[in-house]
Formats: structure tokens, sequence, C-alpha cells
């Protein structure tokens, strides 16, 4: 339905293309989370691999820093319509934290789980070669932490809320288990491009 | 996502810089007060600009729907509503959405509500529908805003607190000079100790809603304030850079 007096805005065709449907794009850095941003001192902080219950590997803030690093700029897009252009992020590929627990992704499907108690999942296929990491660098600096620091979940080819920010650990699960927002009301996938916002979009 | 063409039956100012819309929807939906719809504006070239408004009227209000907007000047579609919209237009609503920033008196309480500006829309359905079912869970609404004529639905609450049911009202206004019966400045962590600890029972849950300055600052101010920040949910309705957020971030 055409809304009457609705024109588009002045953009330029370059940024059309870069767009998914329904999305425009901003130039702050708009945040949303659930619940109050946790404070969390990277003395403190560890990241756990886990394939069910059972625990692989774990890491202190200073062995996963010694990780190989690894540089990613990206779009990103968020299911509340605003992208934006050209993020960049620093951090260690999901690939290398498993090359490094000396595992083969054991299972199709990962829960990503936050010192909030925030989970999300992803199919482990879009978290390996290359496509995800465990950020901790934005802009050239420690990530803030209303954007997740110390560490954050980037998936930048889904959704934004896929990123799951304070992220804590990777769990393989045997089937695709929802997470946080998947159980209310979100899409279990979230593809940008297909409009997956909702859970039956 | 479901969509349906809204008529707007009404437009109402209620401060500076916020009007209630009122829409009658071709499909009533059940909702949980605190939930969300989207807005989507489409151009004659396919062009299409979606956002989300809580919902302000309770559920079972009946057939109309009210949003409270806030203008932006810089804005795409609030001033698009503020400035074009017209009773007897169609406008296309999804929802509802969002399943976590949910009240209801079943819910239980004490609950301690803080909205910043138009951030008190979700409060305005939960505390409608309490007020529908007649119920007295102990609820506590700090209201911040910036100045006296920044406060939407203040009558309403008013009279809502004034009722002695179990609801009170705090008002604090950050920009107002001179006299008043508000608290002048920024709500802070002794502040809200203050009110938590006035509320004699156990505070269950603590909601924030409102900008992500507004929300980032009452959040840590409650923590502050001793309360475990596990019950504490958040709505933040947009917009800060992070060049704008070092700026606006208490210390
Ligand atoms: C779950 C949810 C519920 C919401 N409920 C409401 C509601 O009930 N009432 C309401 O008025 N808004 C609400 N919002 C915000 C709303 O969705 C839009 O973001 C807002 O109307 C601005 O849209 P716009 O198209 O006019 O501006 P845009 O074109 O998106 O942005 C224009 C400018 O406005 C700034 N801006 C946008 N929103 C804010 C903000 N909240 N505080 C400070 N600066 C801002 C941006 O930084 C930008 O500079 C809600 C947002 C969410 C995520």
């Amino acid at each position: 339905m055409i809304t009457r007096g609705f024109l588009r805005r002045s953009t330029d065709s370059g940024q059309l293309i870069r767009l998914p449907p329904g999305q425009h794009v901003v130039a702050d850095f708009p945040v949303l989370s659930a619940g109050p941003t946790p404070r969390i001192k990277t003395g403190d902080w560890s990241f756990a691999l886990k394939d069910g219950v059972r625990p692989v590997k774990s890491w202190s803030w200073a062995e996963f820093n010694a990780l190989p690093q690894t540089k990613m700029t990206r779009d990103i897009h968020c299911v509340t319509t605003w992208s934006k252009f050209d993020t960049a992020w620093e951090g260690v590929l999901v690939d290398d934290i498993l090359a490094d627990a000396g595992i083969e992704p054991p299972t199709g499907f990962t829960l990503a789980h936050s010192y909030d108690g925030y989970t999300t999942n992803v199919p482990t296929a879009d978290l390996v070669v290359g496509k995800a990491m465990v950020a901790t660098r934005y802009e050239g600096k420690p990530i803030p932490p209303d954007h997740g620091g110390p560490a954050r979940l980037l998936v930048p080819h889904l959704y934004f809320w896929k990123s799951a920010k304070w992220i804590n650990g990777l769990q393989f699960t045997k089937k695709d288990e929802l997470g946080f927002w998947e159980l209310r009301g979100y899409h279990r996938y979230g593809d940008p491009w297909r409009e997956q916002r909702y859970t039956n979009d | 996502m479901n969509w349906q063409n809204a008529i707007i039956t009404r437009i109402e100012t209620q401060s500076l810089r916020v009007k209630s819309f009122f829409f009658r929807l071709p499909e009533p939906f059940l909702f949980r007060p605190g939930q969300h719809v989207l807005l989507r504006l489409t151009a004659p070239d396919g062009y299409r600009a979606q956002r989300s408004y809580s919902i302000a009227s309770a559920p079972n209000a009946g057939e109309e729907l009210e949003l409270a907007i806030e203008r932006f000047d810089d804005g795409e579609v609030s001033p698009f509503m503020h400035d074009i919209a017209q009773v007897d237009d169609e406008i296309e609503i999804g929802g509802p959405v969002g399943g976590h920033f949910n009240w209801t008196p079943e819910d239980g309480g004490p609950v301690l509500f803080i909205g910043g500006g138009s951030g008190v829309a979700p409060f305005m359905s939960m505390l409608r529908h309490r007020a529908a079912i007649v119920s007295r869970v102990p609820v506590v609404l700090v209201f911040s805003a910036r100045l006296r004529e920044d406060l939407l639905f203040f009558d309403e609450l008013s009279k809502l607190a004034a009722s002695g049911d179990g609801f009170s009202l705090m008002v604090a206004l950050t920009r107002e000079a001179g006299a008043h019966p508000f608290r002048a400045g920024r709500i802070d962590a002794e502040f809200i100790a203050g009110i938590v600890g006035a509320m004699r029972m156990r505070v269950r849950q603590v909601m924030i809603c409102g900008s992500h300055p507004f929300v980032e600052a009452a959040a840590e101010g409650t923590i502050t304030a001793g309360i475990d920040p596990a019950i504490i949910k958040t709505e933040r309705y947009g917009a800060t850079g992070l060049q704008a957020e070092v700026r606006d971030l208490p210390a």
C-alpha cells in the first residue's frame, strides 16, 4: 500500500545496492539491549568452548588476545531497520578459536552465550570459513561496554542481534536450539537480504 | 509479520514534541502491555521506511490502538507522522512484537517503572491495564522529562496516582528552571535508593524505557542503588553514536 504523501529521502544509488530491503543508513551507532549494560573487567573475563555440556577449552583475556588477530570491515544490519556501512572490527575468527582448541565443528548448530544470560543460535556453517569472529576492538579501540565489550560475536551477514554482546562462550548443540530473541518472536536465522525479521517472515 | 492497513481516527497533541495517534485496526489483535508495533510507510517508487512504536493503549481498550510519537526534526518517520499524516489516512501496521519488555499485574510486584520522555508509552499501556482490571499491585513510575511541557500523559497519570490504589508517580524535570513541585535534575542513584527504600516490600522488577543515554544513566543509578541487575529490563528507543555516547554517558 502506498502511503499518502510519503516520499523517498534522497539517497545515493551506491548506498541502495548495499542496503538490504527495508533498511536505511545511519551514521551513528544505535544501541538496543534487553537489560542494563554489564561491566566486565578483562581480568575477570573468560571465554569457553563447549560441545553440548562438555567443556572443550577456555581462554583468559590474555590467552584469547594471544590468538591470531584478524581485521574485518563490514556493513551491519539491525532488525529495527538501521544499517551502518564499513564498521571496522578486530578480533579472533571462530576458525582460529576452533583451531586453537584442536577440533573440527562437532555439530551443525551453535548457541552463543553472554555474560548477561543472553543467548542466540547460529548455524555453525555461518560462523566458520572466515564468516564470523569474536571481536575485541571496534574502530581501533576496545569495544565500549554498551556495544558489547570486552568482546562480542560478529556475524555481520545476519541481523545484528545475532552478534551477541558480552559473549563468554560458544556451545555446539545437537539440534537448533532457539536463543533469547528467537524465543521472543524473532526469526530463527535472520538473513537481512531475505528480510527474515520475525518468526514467520 | 502480520501487516494491516490501519486508519488514523484521531490525532492529539500530548506535549511539546509528542502527539498521540489513534488507529482503527481492521483486524484487532491481542497484545501484552509493553509490546510494540511497526509502522511502515511506502513511497510511490516502492521505497519503504519502518519504525517501532510502543503501544500506549491498554489491551481490551476497544478497537483503537494508541501510539505516542515524538518528533525528531531530522528524522524520517516521526516528522512524516507529525506534519503530513492526517485523520482518515491509512498507515500500515505490523505486529504486535516484543516478548521481553512486558508486564501485567499477574506478573506481580512491587515494580518500579522508569520512563524518559516518550519512553513512558509502554508504561501507559501497563498502568491503564492495571487500572482497568482494578489491580492493587504496587507500582511506582519515575517519569523524567526535560520541561514541564514535555510531560505527556501527565493529567491522566496524576489522576491514577490520586486514586490511592497503590500506584505512585514521581516526576523529575531535568531542564526546568524556577519553582515547581517536582524533582529538579536527573534521576540518580540517591533518588532511586530513596524510592526503593520507601517501597516497603522488596522490588520484584524494574523496567526502564527511553533513549539509550537515558536508559544507561537510569540503569546505572538503579544498580548503584543496590538493585540486582538481573531484575532490570530495558527498552531502548534509539539512537546514539559511539561519539555521542562518550559525551552522554555519566562517568
Ligand atoms: C522497541 C521500540 C519502541 C519504540 N517506541 C517508541 C514510541 O513509543 N514513541 C516514540 O516516539 N519512539 C519510539 N521508538 C523510536 C522510533 O522507533 C524511531 O526510532 C523514532 O520515531 C525516530 O524515527 P525517525 O524515522 O523519525 O528518525 P530517524 O530517521 O530514524 O532518525 C533521525 C534522527 O533522530 C535521532 N533519534 C531517533 N530516535 C531517537 C531517540 N529515541 N532519542 C534520541 N534521538 C533519536 C537519530 O539519531 C537521528 O539523528 C521506539 C523504538 C524501539 C526500538
